[in-house]
């Protein structure tokens, strides 16, 4: 899916944490994505890290890193 | 079956705990204090004769026919106005009593016709059962002196007679029959609180006057059929009786419109309605109804109502009627098709916040079991999936914490962004009755609403800025937090400490002031001071709010921080407290309940718990997807994109109702297979290549969950004019697919729901025809449901405060677009309008109108009914303006119930933050003069023309 629209659906999420300080911050976005993204977001957006992950935020950036870390994805079923 | 005969106790019940013994006609009776005679004669058995009392609006004494005589006290006092007391001795049949009545009747019989034989109300009219009651047999006045009967006295023009008013589509007043008993006035005051209707005159020349003796069409009369329900006689009618005749049997049913979820008896000669009158007994409406539920059923046996399954291989071509059969295994061929080329991913549906519960766990079973994937989601996406969030988040569950019974014990009510006058008629009517008793009424909302305003009902309406309800929701909390409001027992009692405090510390920063945030909400912070004084500190205090908090980029923040203010002030967890999300379509909570959300299976358990799902793999033997599915407006990302190509939309009109109505068109375009399931060929057929006909409310059995969770039946009163139920089109569906579900009768489907999630698991349709209805949650610890939650604590344990910071939207007003629009419902219309629109409902709101402000129409040269052009950056359209006061400058507001219009197309993709549920109520737009629909307009008239022809069927041979 186009990486804009879930980058920034991805600082959405992290702002909302974000008065929450980082402590909280990071696990909280990462747990909202795991829960509420489906596969294909979650590959996109992962792609997009990977590829630099240019436009997000800095917690939002962490939170998908630790996210892919702990993820084990099925590839395109 | 048979007609289903209600009691009428002449007075309403008393809900006094002290009870009184008396003796009426020799026998003895207990009843509460504050009963009238009449009741307690009634309780006992014993029918006294009245015209002017009826259970449903206090005593008047008028008709002088329900006289008594008491031991020991002199005269006849009207029983409905006597309240008993211990050890009175009554007699409710005397010489003196026979001969009063007799004389009462001879009066108004000498005033009325006597066209029994052809009138509407023969076989149910008050006026008859009297006369027969006291045994009337002459009438010694005559016909021939004053009267209101006839047209003309010696052939000359009777000043007193007046004509038929049949302005109201559904009912006809015929004043010739009147007898002034004044019960149609009370109905409109005391139970309706509108107030449209009055005595004019005094003695012979009272009459019943809508507003200043207009029409009741041209009065403010809501048509809620509430005096219609009261009147005695004939002269205020069901147009529907006056055709058809009597019912002779009834069912109880469920209203299909709004998520009040009102109680109906379904009126019946053979398969026919011929009225749906609420139902006394019904735990959400009371006896209530509006001009919907009542009246606009029409739509049922409506010309344009699709009644065979119909495909195309391409949305250019024109439709062909199939069989059953037919369109199934196309469907399933399209479907597999797809998930081969595509992956097994790439289709999903849509379950209907309209269909039953049954029907809604259906169509989410044959997605996660059948399809292979949790591509399901439901209307609620787009309307109040940020409760459930919100809710969740803070109590522990996704739904409203009382019944609608608890209003009753309310103090002070918080209504947030919503129009339950418009929307939620019936609760709107009970709210209202409970404020005419004294309670306070706080309103939040850009508009100056029915709420605000209405007779003998005056709130403090804090009008804010479309985009920043958090902001005043933490400006509420820091008043609370700051000048020492908190409930600080409760909080240390029932929820985590340290959380609170962070918290409160968060809402008591300066920046958080009513005077600090002022300059973005507009709220006048000594107003809201107010507000949040009298919440925290008048008494009971209880929220309901709408789509005017969920449906923003921060709705489920705005949730969290509503709950967040019921916490800290200790409203939660007794009668008349509470938050209370007013959802919007009939079952959109149940919807919720059965596992429309892709992330949850039945019962709001994650898809990725494995102890849950073995429990349904174990009973569906299928293994599940552990990872969440698309959500709506990712399901329309991906279709663009060429990820996902083939829906199942039952019972939703996505194209109208969802945002930014140019992607949905290109998320639709670039699906292979739309298989749209409804009653009519709506705006999303138009990109359809199935359609599966749908069957109404009245057309089968199930069960709809209102927003107090209560689970109501829904019955069966004809054959499907389709065919089929809309669960066995689900089944037949699947069953191409290769996919068998097996049930008989929905009970059985109920079955299954009960054993499978824990909040249902005492619900069964034997406990529900028990019953009447019950309120989740319904199990071993509540086997007679849950009228109010969190009693002696949150269902998640400790009630967990979280920070709400504002954060603004990205939909900013600026030079090019200075306007915000947002969005919103009327009365008499229903959603995207499928239903209302094809009803005698559009002479009341034929078209979508903008409102704008005074200010802001002359500055661009608009004039009330001027046609004007509206746009935003993501699409334009036309409609016509009406100028009031109503919104602020800088405000305008339109509602979405006309496709011709199609706001959606001006609304946005920017969603909430957690569950993507769309921001429609704030969108920068323009205003301009405009001389005719846009050309998108046209393109659209024309693609839905050309795409919903069907292609006659072909000779036999």
């Amino acid at each position: 899916m186009s990486p804009d629209r879930l980058i920034y659906m991805a600082n959405q999420i992290g702002k909302f944490f974000q008065s929450q300080g980082q402590d909280k911050a990071v696990p909280g976005i990462a747990e909202h994505i795991k829960k509420f993204w489906d596969p294909r977001m979650k590959r996109a957006i992962f792609a997009h890290l990977d590829a630099g992950g240019a436009g997000m935020e800095p917690n939002v950036r962490e939170a998908i890193a630790s996210l892919k870390q702990a993820t084990a994805l099925p590839t395109t079923p | 079956m048979s007609l289903i005969e209600e009691i009428d106790f002449g007075t309403p019940r008393s809900k006094s705990e002290t009870m009184v013994t008396l003796t009426i006609d020799g026998n003895q009776v207990t009843v509460p204090e504050g009963t009238s005679i009449m009741r307690a004669a009634m309780d006992a058995g014993h029918q006294i004769p009245k015209l002017c009392a009826t259970d449903m609006v206090d005593a008047f004494g008028s008709c002088r026919l329900c006289l008594v005589e008491i031991e020991g006290r002199a005269g006849t006092p009207a029983s409905c106005t006597t309240p008993v007391m211990p050890g009175l001795v009554v007699h409710t049949q005397t010489e003196r009593l026979k001969k009063l009545r007799k004389g009462v009747m001879e009066l108004y019989i000498s005033d009325h016709p006597l066209d029994c034989l052809t009138c509407g109300a023969n076989g149910d009219c008050e006026l008859q059962d009297m006369a027969g009651a006291v045994g009337l047999r002459d009438v010694r006045y005559g016909y021939e002196g004053e009267n209101h009967v006839f047209a003309k006295t010696d052939g000359c023009t009777n000043d007193h007679w007046m004509p038929k008013d049949e302005s109201n589509p559904y009912f006809t007043y015929d004043p010739s029959k009147c007898i002034v008993c004044s019960r149609c006035v009370r109905a409109c005051e005391e139970v309706q609180g509108t107030f449209a209707l009055t005595i004019s005159g005094r003695g012979f020349d009272s009459r019943v006057s809508p507003g200043m003796s207009e029409s009741f069409l041209g009065s403010e009369c809501v048509s809620c059929g509430a005096c219609v329900q009261a009147c005695p006689t004939a002269t205020l009618t069901e147009k529907s009786v006056i055709e058809i005749g009597q019912p002779e049997h009834s069912v109880v049913t469920t209203c299909a419109y709004c998520g009040v979820g009102c109680a109906f008896k379904a009126e019946m000669r053979g398969e026919e309605v011929v009225r749906m009158v609420p139902y006394k007994d019904g735990k959400a409406n009371r006896g209530h109804s509006c001009v919907k539920g009542r009246f606009a059923w029409g739509y049922t046996n409506h010309k344009e109502r699709i009644l065979n399954p119909m495909i195309r291989e391409r949305i250019e071509d024109p439709w062909r009627e199939v069989s059953w059969d037919e369109a199934f295994s196309f469907a399933a061929a399209k479907m597999r098709g797809i998930q081969t080329k595509y992956g097994r991913d790439a289709i999903g549906g849509i379950t209907s916040s309209r269909c039953t519960n049954e029907e809604t766990y259906l169509v989410q079973k044959l997605i996660r079991a059948g399809f292979g994937n949790n591509n399901v989601d439901t209307c609620a996406r787009v309307c109040h999936s940020p409760t459930g969030y919100g809710l969740a988040t803070t109590f522990g569950t996704s739904a409203g914490t009382q019944d609608f019974d608890s209003v009753e014990d309310t103090d002070v009510v918080v209504v947030i962004g919503a129009n339950p006058a418009s929307a939620h008629p019936v609760f709107a009517s009970r709210l209202k009755k409970r404020l005419r008793q004294g309670a306070k009424l706080i309103v939040i909302d850009p508009r100056r609403t029915e709420m605000v305003e209405s007779p003998h009902v005056k709130a403090l309406h804090l009008p804010l800025m479309p985009g920043t309800n958090v902001a005043v929701m933490t400006a509420l909390a820091h008043v609370i937090v700051t000048e020492g409001l908190v409930n600080e027992a409760f909080v240390r009692e029932r929820c985590d400490w340290n959380e609170f405090e962070e918290w409160a510390t968060f809402v008591a920063q300066p920046n958080n002031s009513p005077e600090a945030t002022a300059i973005l909400t507009g709220v006048d912070p000594k107003a809201l001071r107010e507000a949040a004084r009298t919440y925290a500190t008048g008494g009971n205090g209880a929220i309901y709010y709408g789509l005017g908090v969920t449906e923003h980029s921060q709705g489920s923040t705005t949730v969290i921080a509503i709950a967040n203010l019921a916490m800290a002030t200790g409203n939660i967890g007794r009668p008349g407290v509470g938050v209370n999300p007013l959802r919007g379509q009939n079952n959109v909570q149940g919807s919720c309940d059965m596992g429309s959300f892709p992330h949850e299976l039945p019962g709001y358990r994650h898809i990725s718990g494995d102890a849950v799902r073995d429990q349904f793999e174990a009973l569906w033997n299928v293994k599940l997807n552990p990872e969440p599915g698309l959500r709506i407006p990712n399901m329309f990302d991906a279709a663009v994109e060429g990820t996902f190509m083939g829906i199942y939309v039952q019972g939703e009109d996505i194209l109208q109702s969802d945002p930014n109505t140019s992607h949905v068109v290109a998320a639709l375009s670039a699906m292979e297979c739309v298989i749209v399931h409804d009653l009519f060929l709506n705006e999303t057929a138009n990109y359809a290549h199935v359609f599966l006909p749908g069957s109404s409310f009245l057309e089968k059995d199930g069960t709809f969950t209102n927003a107090e969770r209560r689970i109501q039946r829904v019955r069966k009163v004809m054959t499907p004019k389709n065919g089929l139920a809309d669960w066995e089109v689900t089944i037949g569906l699947a069953k191409a697919m290769g996919f068998e579900m097996n049930y008989k009768h929905p009970s059985e489907i109920m079955d299954e729901i009960a054993a499978l999630t824990p909040t249902f698991a005492g619900v069964s349709y034997a406990k529900l025809d028990e019953l009447g209805s019950v309120q989740w949650p319904c199990n071993e610890k509540a086997p007679e449901g849950t009228p109010v939650m969190h009693i002696d604590g949150f269902v998640r344990g400790k009630g967990k405060f979280v920070v709400t910071e504002y954060v603004a939207t990205d939909e900013r007003t600026g030079p090019r677009y200075p306007l915000l629009l947002t969005t919103g419902r009327i009365l008499s219309q229903y959603n995207v309008g499928a239903q209302t629109r094809r009803t005698d409902n559009v002479v009341w709101h034929a078209e979508d109108r903008l409102e704008i402000h005074p200010h802001d129409a002359e500055q661009r040269g608009v004039r009330d009914g001027d046609w004007v052009r509206l746009k935003s950056r993501a699409g334009e359209t036309t409609l016509r303006a009406e100028i009031t006061d109503r919104v602020a400058p800088g405000v305008v507001y339109t509602t979405f119930h006309h496709p011709d219009t199609q706001a959606n197309v001006i609304t946005t993709d920017y969603s909430d933050w957690a569950t993507n549920c769309p921001e429609y109520k704030v969108t920068a737009v323009q205003v301009s003069p405009s001389n005719g629909p846009s050309d998108w307009q046209k393109a659209y008239d024309a693609q839905a023309r050309h795409s919903r022809r069907i292609a006659p069927a072909e000779a036999a041979e």
